[in-house]
């Protein structure tokens, strides 16, 4: 398989910046005094069938899920379903969030049926829908570890953080004021209770934890990491990233774990729109409900019909010793529309398929590639080593091939590691030419790969240049020949 | 749908298929892939019943349906503006819809362009120089800002001065992040709706990091002493902060020129109508504070064949890199959105933007003189120049008012006992006097 991504160009650049096309300066009479108001506002100023032709062109020289193959490690790229998109387009979807709570049934009902099915899928008690991303979701479960220590009149400042964990666990512990101790993997890749004992102490607020980890690994020794947590006085974390792994087989509740995220954009196959938004919505057990943001979404005490059925009423409510705020509102409502969507359409049934074949994707297509893979059992991702070659090198031919490469150097403990997640959505026609397109690079020269790649838009990108010199905005382009 | 009837619809696997790639993988089952301790094997049921596309499509709207049809002059934070149909067309199309984080920039040019076009028209709209390419919403910016004013501080400082007027999640959210960095936050007061500049002073004697404003403030007041704000934030080696959104920076001055060293807000008043508090984080400042900067940004660089190309950089800044000493812990942003409102406002151009913001100051002030004609009405309540919205007094309590409105198909806000907040935008404009009418009887 190969591929020749559009490039549209002109002269030395790619499809020309709107405000090299079609530029206007128009002077500002508003309503208002003088000293109040600027002089003058330049901005583009494209008809709408030249808006339509730029705005094409750039999503020509992009590549999304439908595109093709897309096994980016601990993203969970799967194919986002068209219907959702449709459900969170109804006008009726469309309410501002200050409605009072009696003229916004639906929007409740919703939020209320789909914190039941996370409840349900986690094994927790009770969710909050408001943090806007899995980062978010971190955050918003460090803030109710501390508020919960802090209630209990306990002064606990850090937070355990496996060294194979994904940055924002260190970095969401560090926005809550908390120092991070970072704990060295075993030699099994998992984690070693030896240095976990070593590194829990009284000043333990927390650990968190990806089950399977980020080399797809399953934590064998859970119950018995929890039960050294929760001795030591701290809370298990659970972060949701790879839970696509686990629908149906496990849940993060029965194995001990006390607060987790869900990544909706992973998971619950909302779509990344190039960078987010997303959802993190954080489940928790009943010890720690009090603690959630606020406000809570929960059926009315009048009894009127059962959970989440025609005729039942819910209100918002403060938890009693809640948090506060993470959003400024109720978080990505329109992410977790299509979340709620996906879960419906799936089911018990869809769901546990899901992870079934995402793991057997995983394994088929490991089977098939030259690269080693270091560490398993491994789950619905694995990773690969690059060897001599450098994955970063690797990754820009695979793109030459017509697929998205693995993450790339990521967990280190993989020797320039190719971290790799087809999710269920391929086929093995797919999976057989994707193998083919790492065993091809495999067997590619240095030359080669330095040279990758050849068929996208753009040709290898000089990122340190890039960094060196930041030029930000178009404004900033323009500065160029007067230093 | 495929070759499959049972599981997800979305796994194209026949059974035949699943069979030849266990066989391929020498396992006899599914279940045998799976290396999980049986003592925490789920045995259960979700009870969540497989629905096919349709039933879900129908229970979805159903439950939709049960939010009663207002017509809402509802703001505070959240606005409506019209979304031309070439927004979602054009956004919706799957090469941006579906993408990824362009952490592989040879392949993602287009939404890195469309990216660096967004930050581009924030750095115009702020006078800043530069603009990150989204934070989740207004809240969480102002909160990052807080986290920013601790990184950069050159005193001891430890107190952010937020307006006595502001969003409640605002405040609640930029209270999390400001603990976090042993920030406390407190208010000034307001003078009729806005800054109370002798307050203020008064205030600064504290150790003050950070002093944020907004203009316009969550009431809709043009706020009139922005550079006396950013003078007395200058003098004493604070932050100044200034709060505002895309449409109104289209008409109010250059927050760069009266001094805002960043400028933070709702940018998705372009780009998405009201969804339920959905927003778009805007996130400008100086170039001084670049490397301070949390998100993601897009630079402009060249490829190997000598063309402008673009690539996320800076990224030391980010927890990926830098794990608990990054400048933030985002990584999921809005980034979908953000393409959004570069899209509406390319749509409007400088001339459509311009003619929305006036718009947004003359129908707050039309509106506000209509209703206070009506008997038992004063509007608006403060004697400033307004942006879509403003409050209003009420002879009868608010709520009772708000709560007839309701019946009557509007949505207004009681912010106090006899304060009402009305918004209008192009959205409602056609139903202002229908509303008016309707005050008319029940106020």
């Amino acid at each position: 398989m190969s591929y020749d991504q559009a490039r549209w160009s002109e002269d030395d650049q790619y499809e020309p910046l709107l405000s090299e096309k079609c530029t206007r300066e128009v002077d500002v009479d508003a309503p208002l005094p003088d000293d109040l108001t600027r002089d003058s506002l330049e901005l583009p100023a494209p008809s709408e069938p030249e808006l339509a032709r730029h705005y094409t062109r750039l999503s020509q020289m992009n590549y999304g899920v439908e595109s093709g193959p897309f096994p980016l490690g601990s993203c969970t790229m799967k194919y986002n379903p068209k219907f959702t998109e449709d459900l969170a387009a109804l006008p009726s979807a469309s309410v501002h969030p200050d409605r009072h709570p009696g003229t916004v049934q639906g929007t409740l009902a919703l939020m209320g049926r789909l914190s039941a099915y996370l409840a349900e899928i986690g094994g927790m008690d009770a969710v909050t829908l408001q943090p806007p991303a899995g980062a978010a979701g971190e955050y918003t479960g460090v803030l109710i570890a501390r508020a919960y220590h802090e209630h209990n009149g306990e002064d606990r400042s850090e937070i355990v953080v496996p060294d194979s964990a994904h940055g924002t666990n260190f970095a969401s512990a560090a926005l809550a004021g908390f120092d991070v101790v970072e704990l060295p993997s075993g030699e099994d890749g998992r984690v070693d209770p030896e240095a976990l004992d070593a590194a829990l102490s009284e000043d333990t607020a927390a650990l968190m934890l990806t089950n399977p980890n980020t080399l797809g690994l399953f934590e064998r020794d859970i119950e018995q990491i929890a039960e050294m947590v929760h001795e030591a006085g701290g809370l298990l974390y659970y972060d949701g990233a790879n839970l696509n792994a686990l629908l149906g087989r496990a849940r993060p509740g029965d194995m001990g774990f006390d607060i987790m995220h869900y990544n909706v954009h992973k998971t619950f196959a909302t779509p990344h729109g190039g960078g987010g938004p997303g959802a993190g919505p954080v489940g928790v057990v009943s010890d720690l409900e009090p603690f959630l943001p606020t406000p809570q979404v929960r059926e009315t005490d009048d009894g009127s019909g059962q959970q989440g059925e025609p005729g039942s009423k819910y209100e918002l409510h403060e938890p009693e010793h809640s948090i506060g705020k993470v959003h400024g509102f109720q978080g990505n409502w329109l992410v977790l529309v299509k979340a709620m969507a996906y879960i419906a359409r799936l089911g018990d049934e869809g769901l546990t398929d899901a992870s079934a074949k995402a793991v057997l994707n995983a394994n088929y297509l490991a089977e098939g590639i030259d690269y080693e893979i270091p560490f398993g059992p491994f789950h619905h991702e694995f990773v690969a080593s690059a060897g001599d070659q450098d994955a970063a090198a690797v990754a820009k031919r695979m793109l030459d091939y017509g697929v998205h490469p693995p993450t790339t150097k990521w967990p280190e403990i993989v020797d320039e590691a190719l971290m790799t997640e087809p999710t269920e959505v391929e086929n093995r026609r797919t999976l057989d030419q994707l193998a083919a397109a790492f065993d091809a690079v495999a067997a590619e020269d240095e030359e080669t790969l330095d040279d990758a790649p050849q068929r996208t838009t753009a040709r290898y990108i000089d990122q340190v240049t890039a960094a060196r010199e930041p030029r930000l905005s178009w404004q900033a382009l323009g500065e160029e020949g007067e230093e | 749908m495929g070759g499959h009837n049972t599981g997800s619809p979305y796994a194209p696997h026949t059974p035949e298929e699943t069979a030849a790639m266990l066989d391929a993988v020498g396992a006899d089952r599914e279940a045998d892939l799976f290396d999980i301790p049986e003592s925490v094997r789920f045995d259960g049921e979700f009870n969540i019943p497989a629905r096919d596309e349709r039933t879900v499509r129908r229970e979805v709207r159903e439950l939709l349906d049960r939010n009663d049809q207002l017509v809402e002059f509802l703001g505070r934070g959240h606005y409506d503006h019209y979304v031309p149909s070439a927004v979602d067309h054009l956004a919706d199309r799957q090469e941006f819809l579906t993408s990824y984080t362009q952490y592989q920039p040879e392949i993602a040019q287009g939404f890195l362009q469309a990216l660096f076009e967004y930050q581009s028209m924030l750095v115009e709209l702020t006078g800043l120089d530069i603009a990150n390419c989204s934070l989740y919403d207004a809240a969480t910016a102002l909160g990052e800002t807080a986290t920013l004013a601790a990184r950069v501080r050159e005193s001891s400082g430890s107190h952010v001065l937020v307006p006595e007027h502001l969003q409640a999640g605002k405040r609640g959210v930029l209270e999390n992040y400001a603990s976090g960095v042993d920030l406390t936050v407190d208010t000034y007061p307001m003078d009729d709706g806005a800054a109370d500049i002798g307050a203020l002073e008064d205030a600064m004697a504290e150790d003050v990091v950070l002093v944020y404003a907004e203009s316009p403030t969550v009431r809709g007041v043009v706020e009139e002493s922005l550079a006396e704000i950013g003078a007395l934030a200058d003098g004493h080696d604070a932050l100044f902060c200034l709060g505002s959104d895309p449409v109104a920076l289209s008409i109010l001055k250059e927050p760069a020129a009266v001094g805002a060293d960043v400028v933070i807000g709702d940018a998705a008043t372009l780009g998405l109508p009201a969804a339920y508090g959905m927003g778009l984080g805007m996130f400008a400042t100086r170039e001084s504070f670049l490397r301070q900067v949390p998100g993601r940004l897009v630079g402009a660089s060249e490829d190997a064949s000598g063309r402008r190309a673009y690539t996320l950089t800076l990224q030391t800044r980010e927890q990926h890199i830098r794990r608990e000493r990054a400048t933030s812990n985002i990584c999921t942003n809005q980034a979908w959105v953000a393409l959004r409102a570069a899209i509406h406002a390319a749509w409007l151009g400088p001339g459509g933007l311009v003619d929305l913001a006036s718009d947004c100051v003359s129908r707050a002030e039309t509106l506000a003189a209509e209703l206070d004609e009506i008997a038992g009405i004063q509007a608006p309540v403060h004697d400033r120049h307004h942006f879509r919205e403003f409050v209003a007094s009420t002879d009868q309590p608010a709520a009772a008012i708000a709560a007839d409105l309701r019946e009557e198909g509007f949505a207004v806000h009681a912010v106090d006992d006899h304060l009402l907040q009305v918004c209008v935008t192009e959205t409602t404009a056609n139903a202002t006097d229908d509303l008016v009418d309707t005050l008319e009887v029940v106020a």
